[in-house]
């Protein structure tokens, strides 16, 4: 019971320091505000006693409200230009929550509206008011209600018709400051016919505990095509929850690949509405993690519509005492006939004392689909292991070496030459501590 | 070739090993010295892909008894990469696919390791790429298959030619070859054995464990030993490879129990 009351002081402790938004701002941003502090005040926390919660206890977030981010501090170009991204034209720097136009590079022409919210309302109000927050979950998550209550700065991301944005646009949140909580927010409205790929990449400079909350909405409009790639390299003390919803309409395609390396609690929903008839999805993810952290991710595949494709791969590997979670679940609604849904789980457990629980969840509606998943949890192989060493290499190298390459099937898989390396050298380097 | 002044590089002396706790080989004696080419064969079951892999040191099995020295050392005091390092190489019956690792990564650790071993200059990723591209010729195989996954997708002929170049990599003196000559036609037949030929010299020796003959057409033994219930219960000339392709197994019991007791059965 001390949980409830920590989560309700918690909650409590968050409300206050909740402050009026500037009074210059719209009347329907003001609303939604609103109307997300009221969803607050109708939540509580989650417990290991909610389903959806079981397997992540979250009770230490309870001890931790820590107040929304003050100001944030000034940083430097090279306090962060490591994390730059060669590639990427477009870039939206957000420190602690909080926009950063001296490091970003914005957008605001006929073929790519990129910049942050409190611009980009004066010149695309109306489509901006037409998808914030309508597509994320504010009356029944706490997280989103909270983060959607504390909207400010938001990064928005408009495609128009039929254009492809040749260069990937980075989303690059940094964690500056220690025990406060952050609101990073994402809106992509993706009009029909464009093609984009959004690195969505959470770092940090501090070694101290942080919560970061964040939100991301998604809109595909007919055969539109978005590529999402995910970062969390959150320090170890970190809490992370992070909620992303992404609508498809006719014959769009989203592909993700979401990286979960950091935070000491961290916590992922993608929720993955193929909404529109003959929507593909990709859905990928890598869990990488050690010590005493713990990585949840729960996907929603929702296939309300016939001819719906979607492909997922999810992996975690687990070293130390830490604990791996995943959930994935898969809806194929009663109209959404020929669905073809395919979902694997596979996970490396590196020691005795390292956990995984997974947890493929098929609900299916329609009689003419096909939907197959697997789950594979096991240590590393025996005669793969031996193969190596027969070939000289040591039983440490033979192990590292089949590691890397486990988590590398994914990672593969992102298109971004300079990013992929930046991550392959951060998993050689972890697979050599281990 | 037979030299009675080589060196002796492998001595086994009455080896038994069991997996499981079922006992598989039963007092195993073999002397292999520089220069030759033995060829183990026998029946499914007899033991010889035990000894191939105990030599190897495969952690699956257990020696229960006896010796191994391997170039005057223990072998039972090396580890598996050790002793890879000291010179012992087994090719695989069934060759490990390693989803995930390039060939190419795979097989330029393994060499440096090797040569960092035998205090030898290690190469580069280009340099090392020169190398293997001529090392991949003696095989005749495709360059493509550097940047391929370990064996993945790899043909039972692909595999198979992919160990005999870790072989001419790693330039072992002691190569075990374990039936590198099942499952292939008789063209990739000539192209490995042509090139475990051309790696053979004066200074190493190799084993050749196989059921069939046809490999000892184009590996010619100097020795051939026939293993049976986990002994070698005859040992002859490359001449008793093709009595036993005309007789079959049977023929040696029939020889064994003719020899004790006089009367042909």
């Amino acid at each position: 019971m001390s949980t409830v009351t920590n989560a309700a002081g918690y909650l409590e402790n968050l409300v206050q320091s909740w402050r009026r938004p500037p009074a210059a701002s719209l009347f329907w941003l003001d609303q939604l505000r609103a109307h997300a502090m009221n969803s607050v005040g109708t939540l509580r926390m989650p417990t290991t006693h909610d389903e959806e919660w079981r397997f992540t206890d979250i009770s230490p977030l309870g001890r931790l409200p820590y107040p929304a981010a003050r100001a944030a501090p000034k940083t430097q170009f090279s306090d962060i230009s490591h994390y730059y991204l060669e590639e990427a034209i477009y870039r939206l720097v957000f420190v602690d929550g909080q926009f950063a136009p001296d490091l970003s590079n914005v957008a605001n022409k006929a073929d790519a509206i990129i910049g942050n919210l409190s611009s980009l309302i004066t010149t695309h109000g109306d489509t901006i008011a037409r998808y914030l927050g309508q597509l994320a979950e504010l009356q029944n998550d706490i997280f989103t209600a909270l983060n959607t209550a504390f909207l400010h700065d938001s990064a928005c991301i408009i495609i128009p018709q039929n254009v492809s944005v040749t260069t990937p646009i980075h989303l690059l949140f940094i964690s500056r400051q220690k025990e406060i909580t952050s609101y990073p927010r994402c809106l992509v409205i993706a009009e029909s016919g464009s093609n984009v790929t959004i690195v969505e990449d959470y770092v940090t400079t501090e070694q101290a505990a942080y919560v970061i909350n964040s939100v991301v909405e998604m809109s595909l409009s007919d055969t539109a095509h978005v590529n999402h790639i995910r970062i969390q390299r959150d320090n170890q003390q970190a809490f992370h929850i992070g909620n992303c919803t992404v609508a498809l309409a006719h014959a769009s395609q989203y592909r993700s690949v979401s990286i979960t390396l950091g935070a000491h609690i961290s916590r992922y929903n993608l929720n993955v509405a193929l909404a529109g008839e003959g929507a593909e999805c990709t859905v990928d993810g890598l869990a990488l993690i050690s010590g005493h952290q713990l990585a949840d991710t729960h996907t929603f595949i929702d296939h309300a519509k016939p001819h719906g494709k979607s492909r997922q791969l999810h992996k975690c590997i687990v070293d130390g005492i830490a604990h791996g979670v995943f959930n994935g679940r898969i809806m194929v609604r009663p109209h959404a006939q020929l669905t073809d849904s395919s979902q694997l789980s596979r996970n490396l457990l590196m020691t005795n004392k390292a956990r995984i629980d997974t947890k493929p969840q098929l609900e299916i509606f329609a009689d003419d689909v096909k939907c197959a998943h697997g789950a594979t949890v096991g240590q590393l192989d025996k005669e793969e292991i031996f193969y190596l060493m027969s070939r000289g290499l040591s039983d440490l190298t033979a192990r590292n070496l089949l590691t890397y390459a486990f988590g590398g099937e994914v990672i593969d898989r992102i298109a971004i030459p300079s990013l992929k390396k930046q991550l392959e050298e951060i998993i050689l380097a972890r697979t050599q501590i281990s | 070739m037979i030299n009675q002044n080589s060196k002796i590089l492998l001595e086994v002396r009455g080896l038994h090993a069991s997996v499981n706790g079922i006992e598989i080989l039963k007092g195993v004696d073999l002397t292999v010295k520089c220069g030759e080419i033995h060829a183990i064969m026998g029946l499914n079951g007899s033991g010889k892909s035990t000894f191939a892999k105990i030599l190897a040191g495969h952690p699956a099995y257990e020696v229960t008894a006896g010796a191994i020295i391997f170039n005057e050392q223990n072998l039972f005091d090396l580890e598996p990469e050790e002793r890879a390092r000291a010179g012992v190489f087994l090719a695989f019956q069934y060759p490990i696919e390693i989803p995930g690792v390039a060939n190419n990564q795979f097989l330029r650790l393994a060499y440096n390791t090797i040569q960092s071993q035998r205090g030898k200059e290690e190469l580069d990723p280009l340099e090392f790429d020169d190398f293997i591209r001529d090392k991949m010729k003696l095989l005749e195989m495709n360059p493509d298959f550097l940047d391929r996954s370990v064996n993945e997708g790899f043909s039972g002929g692909e595999k198979k030619r992919n160990e005999i170049l870790q072989m001419a990599l790693l330039e072992p003196k002691l190569a075990i070859l374990d039936e590198t000559d099942s499952g292939l036609d008789i063209d990739a037949l000539r192209i490995v054995a042509n090139g475990v030929n051309q790696l053979t010299n004066k200074d190493n020796a190799t084993i050749l464990v196989t059921h069939y003959q046809r490999l000892l057409d184009y590996i010619v033994p100097d020795y051939v030993h026939v293993m049976e219930a986990g002994r070698i219960i005859k040992t002859s000339g490359k001449e008793l490879a093709k009595e036993l392709e005309t007789h079959g197994y049977d023929w040696i019991n029939a020889e064994k129990s003719f020899n004790k007791t006089g009367v042909r059965l």
